[in-house]
């Protein structure tokens, strides 16, 4: 058996170099393992879109794959070893929890190249990205403080790991910058994907008295709500106008396609290296949907706010600033580094609720 | 008119074993008529489904890491159902399976050596039983319906997970993300070729065997279907119709857990709030395919596993969604079923009759 497979696998190795060497014209292979099915017009989608702006910008010179609603679990190594064996050259999964399985499939392929969303291992053949969609969260903080006349928002939450936990203090920081007493109710739904529960969620801190709404999970079933019950909400990774078009008041974009296009562009070129990017607004990895159905000076205020993160101006993480128990976190001017906002798992003063440890 | 379904006097023979043929038959023609309103070759896509999966050393090894849990559950799971206990938290004892065996690799990691995995097994399997003895206690001593309280079982134990993940047992080295450390060499599981294939296809096949050989050729056996099919029967003969329900929970519970440990340390490595696609669930489905029999469970639980393996492939090799791969894994299941049915039963139609009681007569 053993033997046999070690045949094949020669075989395969010896296919797979001939292929890179003498077939120079073949169209570089780039797939893609997505958590949610592409249909979930949240984060999937995004991705999707930015695999679809590859193709629209090489044209024949790239061909893409991709596998969706793979779950984060066993199956995901499978997933992504397939696009490894089938030639795929680079691989993007665009989930935290392929981390280890992308780690693992790229020490045996270190010909490929592997791009992972969201994660924090590299090494040679596997960079990460991920965007610094807290920039957002500030907007929506401050716009949500000017439009709810009883200051009380509701957030729902997929799992209570750094990235969410960073974008609900960002969102309150960005509150607090406006009316100090701002309350934010949380509900954790456990789930990247699940309109059923992301919507139950919703009605329940509607019941709850919020009257307005933002989520970090993945579907438009929470600003349906919203929709429904007459309060205003926030869109998540895309634009969600048309699924509530007097409840949007804007929406935070994932744009990952100018990365995907710079990425396949340095394979073609080979260029590639490992490594992290962060980008926010300003690598234009986030972007933020039209600002709708606010005031025109709360409008102008946002488009100001954002223009002063875009520039480097304003850094939501700057001190003064406390931990959820008041003991000090970053003194007066003092800017939280990446380091600390990649790990964080702790709520800043002022959020009543607690994080699930 | 109304159509009914009457049970036959008789089974055929002949039909019990062409019926699964005939199903994959009927899924294939039904299938192709999908793929080719969607646009897809048929011919290429069944390909890409049942025969693409097995032309690789890979896609095997693979196939036997998909279908091993899931053989291993349902087995377990076929000598509850066999005897009338409805264990529906096979998903949960999984998930307790994995976290006591857990426990060495994550706060002993020290202790490591060739006593260290055995100990890991065993303490899976302890954990698999301790959450079915709960159901089991609970049937036993105060009539609790064990559907109910086996299911929601599995959501207490996921909820340990998660909790367990996200807090004691986080990864000091995790940047505070939701994961354990990942095992020592001595604490993942023992590895079958180069690939993922690890021992616990051996656990899979040992379990079929075992059950097999229990059920056909031992009392215990004839215990177990008679306290299925006529308790009533069987506790004249002298059986204790609470000992069959601790057994079977029990044998079902240790399988679960030992699978959920063999998946932990062989194919993930670590400790992830999420550790299953689902096999407790899956194993129901693969329990009922292969008629309660293990033997019939080996093979449909790598159908089952063949149809995943091959839905991927699928969406790689033609660009399909997963919404078509699952609709043509439900119709495969469907035509199994629907086969199987009418091996015992037989559909007639029935004329309304004008009785005064006709209206509440139900079938």
């Amino acid at each position: 058996m053993r033997k046999i497979f070690g045949l094949a696998a020669t075989a395969a190795l010896a296919l797979g170099l001939s292929a890179g060497t003498s077939l120079a014209e073949d169209p570089l292979k780039v797939g893609f393992i997505y958590v949610g099915p592409i249909s979930d017009h949240g984060w999937s989608y995004q991705h999707d879109q930015g695999r679809q702006a590859i193709e629209k910008h090489f044209g024949d010179k790239v061909e893409t794959t991709y596998i969706e609603s793979v779950s984060e679990g066993p199956d995901a190594e499978r997933a992504i070893e397939r696009l490894a064996r089938s030639g795929h050259d680079l691989i993007f999964t665009t989930s935290f929890g392929y981390m280890n399985p992308t780690i693992k499939v790229a020490k045996k392929y270190p010909d490929v190249k592997f791009e992972h969303a969201t994660g924090y291992k590299q090494a040679d053949n596997v960079a990460t990205y991920g965007g610094r969609f807290y920039e957002g969260r500030y907007i929506l903080g401050q716009i949500a403080a000017k439009t709810s006349e009883k200051g009380v928002a509701g957030y729902i939450g997929s799992f209570p790991i750094p990235e969410v936990v960073r974008g609900i203090n960002s969102f309150m920081l960005g509150a607090q910058s406006v009316n100090p007493d701002f309350k934010v109710k949380t509900v954790w739904v456990n789930s990247w994907y699940d309109p059923g529960k992301e919507a139950d969620a919703a009605k329940a801190l509607v019941d709850q008295g919020v009257d307005i709404m933002l989520q970090h999970t993945d579907s438009p079933a929470p600003l349906q709500v919203a929709q429904e019950r007459g309060i205003k909400g926030f869109g998540q990774a895309s634009d969600m106008i048309k699924f509530a078009p007097e409840a949007q008041l804007t929406a935070i974009v994932d744009d990952w396609g100018p990365y995907y296009i710079e990425r396949v562009q340095a394979v073609l070129d080979g260029t590639w290296k490992g490594g992290d990017t962060w980008g926010g607004l300003d690598k234009e990895m986030v972007h933020m949907a039209p600002y709708t159905n606010l005031p025109e000076d709360v409008a102008a205020d946002a488009a100001k706010t954002e223009a002063a993160i875009r520039s480097g101006d304003l850094h939501p993480f700057t001190g003064p600033i406390n931990k959820q128990d008041g003991s000090a976190w970053l003194k007066e001017g003092e800017v939280a580094d990446d380091g600390a906002l990649l790990g964080m798992n702790f709520y800043v003063e002022g959020i009543d609720d607690k994080l699930p440890q | 008119m109304r159509l009914v379904l009457e049970k036959r006097a008789e089974h055929s023979r002949l039909m019990t074993v062409v019926s699964p043929l005939l199903a994959i038959g009927l899924s294939l023609i039904a299938g192709s008529i999908m793929f080719v309103m969607i646009g897809v070759n048929p011919a290429e896509a069944i390909y890409a489904f049942f025969i693409e999966p097995l032309t690789s050393t890979w896609s095997l090894e693979e196939l036997v890491v998909k279908s091993a849990p899931l053989v291993l559950i349902a087995v377990g799971l076929s000598v509850c159902f066999l005897s009338n206990n409805w264990n529906i938290g096979a998903e949960g004892q999984f998930t307790m399976g994995a976290i006591f065996g857990s426990i060495i690799p994550v706060l002993f990691h020290g202790f490591t050596g060739p006593l260290a995995l055995p100990a890991m097994i065993i303490m899976g399997a302890l954990g698999g039983m301790f959450w079915a003895s709960i159901p089991a206690f609970l049937k036993t001593r105060f009539g609790t319906n064990e559907i109910l309280t086996s299911l929601m079982l599995v959501y207490i134990a996921q909820y340990i997970l998660d909790y367990l993940v996200r807090g004691p047992w986080r990864d000091p080295d995790g940047f505070n993300f939701p994961e354990s450390r990942l095992y020592e060499a001595d604490h993942t599981m023992w590895m079958l070729g180069d690939g993922r294939m690890h021992f616990g296809a051996i656990f899979a096949l040992v379990a079929v065997i075992a059950v097999w050989f229990m059920l056909t050729k031992t009392i215990k056996g004839f215990e177990i279907k008679v306290m299925g099919q006529t308790p009533r029967a069987g506790q004249f003969a002298g059986f204790s119709r609470k000992g069959i329900v601790w057994f079977s929970f029990l044998i079902s519970g240790a399988f679960a857990g030992i699978a959920g440990i063999v998946e932990v340390s062989g194919t993930i490595g670590q400790l992830t709030p999420v550790i299953s696609p689902g096999y407790g669930f899956t194993a129901i489905i693969v329990a009922f395919l292969g008629r309660l029999n293990p033997i019939g469970i080996l093979f449909a639980g790598l159908l089952l596993g063949l149809s995943y393996i091959g839905g991927e492939a699928a969406q790689v090799t033609l660009g399909m969604t997963d919404k078509t791969t699952s609709v043509f894994q439900g119709m495969l299941l469907f035509f199994v079923l629907a086969c199987d049915t009418l091996i015992l039963y037989k559909v007639r139609l029935v004329k309304p009759q004008p009785t005064a009681g006709g209206a509440h007569e139900r079938v």
